[in-house]
C-alpha cells in the first residue's frame, strides 16, 4: 500500500475546518472552546504550506505536517496531534505496508500517552485513537468496521469522566459530554477511510 | 545579570504574562534574564510553542531557565518547546509547578540571589500544595 497523502491530508484538514464550530460547541461544554479554532488554525497552516510538505517522501511529509500542527494550533491538541504525526514520520517507511501502519500507530498511541501524561478512559483523543489502532492489529478490520470503531469509541467518551485537560476541573460535570479531542480524531480517521475507499 | 538562572513566563493570556514580568521586574530590576509569551499564534487566547521558544532564548542563561505556566496547554506546549530546544540546551530549563504569578516572583527572587536551578526551582514549588 503506498497511501495517497495529499488527498488524505486534504480531505482531513476540509472536515476538520468544516467542523470547527461543532468542535467547538463541544469544548465550550466542558474546555476552554477553543478546540475547533485551534485545529482550524493548524489544518489551514498545514493547506497553507501543501506545496512544500507534499513534495517530500512520506515520512518527511508526515514530520513537517506534525511541525506545523505543534508551531501553529496554539492549544494542548498542537503538541498532542504534532506528536502523532511526528511519530507517524518517524516510524514509517516511504512505502508503507498495513502492519507497519499498525505499528507505527501503535506507538504513536504511546507517544501521546507520555505527551499528555494521560492513559486510557480519561476522556480524550486517546479514546479514540487506541481502540481504532487495536483494530486495526486485530487483522479483521475494514474501513466499516474501522468507521465504527471510531465512532462508538467517540460516543464512548460521553459517560467518562475526565481526568486530564482544562474539562478535570470539572470533575463529575464533564460526564454528559463528548470529548471534542475524540471527535476530532473520529474526523480525522472518517476522512483517511473515505480517501482510501475512493468515497472522498 | 549573566550569571543567574533566567526565569520564563507563560500564560494564555498576554495581559497575564506580561504583567507577571512587571511584578517580576519590579522585585528584581535587571538581575534575572527574563522572558515572557502569552496567547495563541493568531493572539487570542493560548500559548504557542514558537513563543515560547522565543521567551526560552530570550532569558537564556547557562545557569539554566525555569519555566512558570499557569494551565494545562501552557505546560504541554513548554515541554513541547523544550524538546526542539538545542540538546546541549535541555536539561538546563526546568518547568515549575507553582501559580504562574507567585511562583514567578519567588523563582525570580532566588535567582536574583544566585541560586541553583534546582534551587529556583524548589523555591517556587513550595508555594505547591504537596
Amino acid at each position: 500500500m503506498s497511501p495517497p497523502l495529499q488527498p488524505i491530508i486534504e480531505a482531513m484538514a476540509a472536515r476538520v475546518i468544516a467542523a470547527a464550530e461543532e468542535l467547538t460547541a463541544l469544548d465550550s461544554a466542558i474546555g476552554d472552546a477553543d478546540h475547533g479554532l485551534n485545529m482550524k488554525r493548524g489544518f489551514e497552516a498545514v493547506l497553507a504550506d501543501g506545496a512544500n510538505i507534499f513534495a517530500k517522501p512520506l515520512p518527511d511529509a508526515l514530520k513537517a505536517i506534525g511541525m506545523t500542527l505543534v508551531m501553529k494550533v496554539g492549544g494542548a491538541s498542537g503538541p498532542l496531534y504534532g506528536t502523532l504525526f511526528m511519530t507517524l514520520g518517524k516510524e514509517l517507511p516511504n512505502e508503507p505496508t498495513m502492519a507497519d501502519v499498525s505499528r507505527a500507530c501503535n506507538i504513536a498511541v504511546d507517544a501521546i500517552k507520555a505527551r499528555g501524561k494521560a492513559d486510557f478512559n480519561n476522556k480524550t483523543m486517546l479514546d479514540v485513537l487506541g481502540p481504532v489502532t487495536s483494530h486495526l492489529g486485530s487483522g479483521a478490520a475494514n474501513f466499516d468496521s474501522i468507521r465504527t470503531v471510531a465512532q462508538e469509541s467517540a460516543e464512548g467518551t460521553i459517560p467518562m469522566k475526565a481526568i486530564r485537560g482544562r474539562a478535570s476541573f470539572l470533575g463529575e460535570r464533564s460526564i454528559g459530554h463528548m470529548d471534542p479531542g475524540a471527535r476530532s480524531s473520529q474526523i480525522m480517521i472518517d476522512a483517511i477511510c473515505d480517501v482510501l475507499e475512493g468515497k472522498a | 545579570m549573566s550569571g543567574n538562572v533566567g526565569i520564563v513566563i507563560v500564560s494564555h493570556s498576554p495581559d497575564v504574562a506580561k504583567g507577571a514580568a512587571d511584578m517580576v521586574r519590579q522585585m528584581v530590576g535587571d538581575e534575572v534574564p527574563l522572558g515572557y509569551c502569552g496567547g495563541d499564534p493568531d493572539g487570542g487566547l493560548g500559548t504557542s510553542v514558537e513563543m515560547i521558544m522565543a521567551a526560552i532564548e530570550t532569558a537564556w542563561s547557562d545557569a539554566g531557565v525555569a519555566i512558570l505556566v499557569d494551565l494545562g496547554g501552557a505546560e504541554t506546549n513548554s515541554e513541547m518547546a523544550i524538546e526542539l530546544m538545542p540538546e546541549e540546551r535541555r536539561s538546563r530549563i526546568v518547568i515549575c509547578n507553582a501559580p504562574v504569578v507567585e511562583g514567578a516572583v519567588m523563582a525570580a527572587t532566588e535567582a536574583s540571589g544566585g541560586g541553583s536551578l534546582a534551587d529556583v526551582k524548589r523555591t517556587a514549588e513550595e508555594l505547591s500544595p504537596q
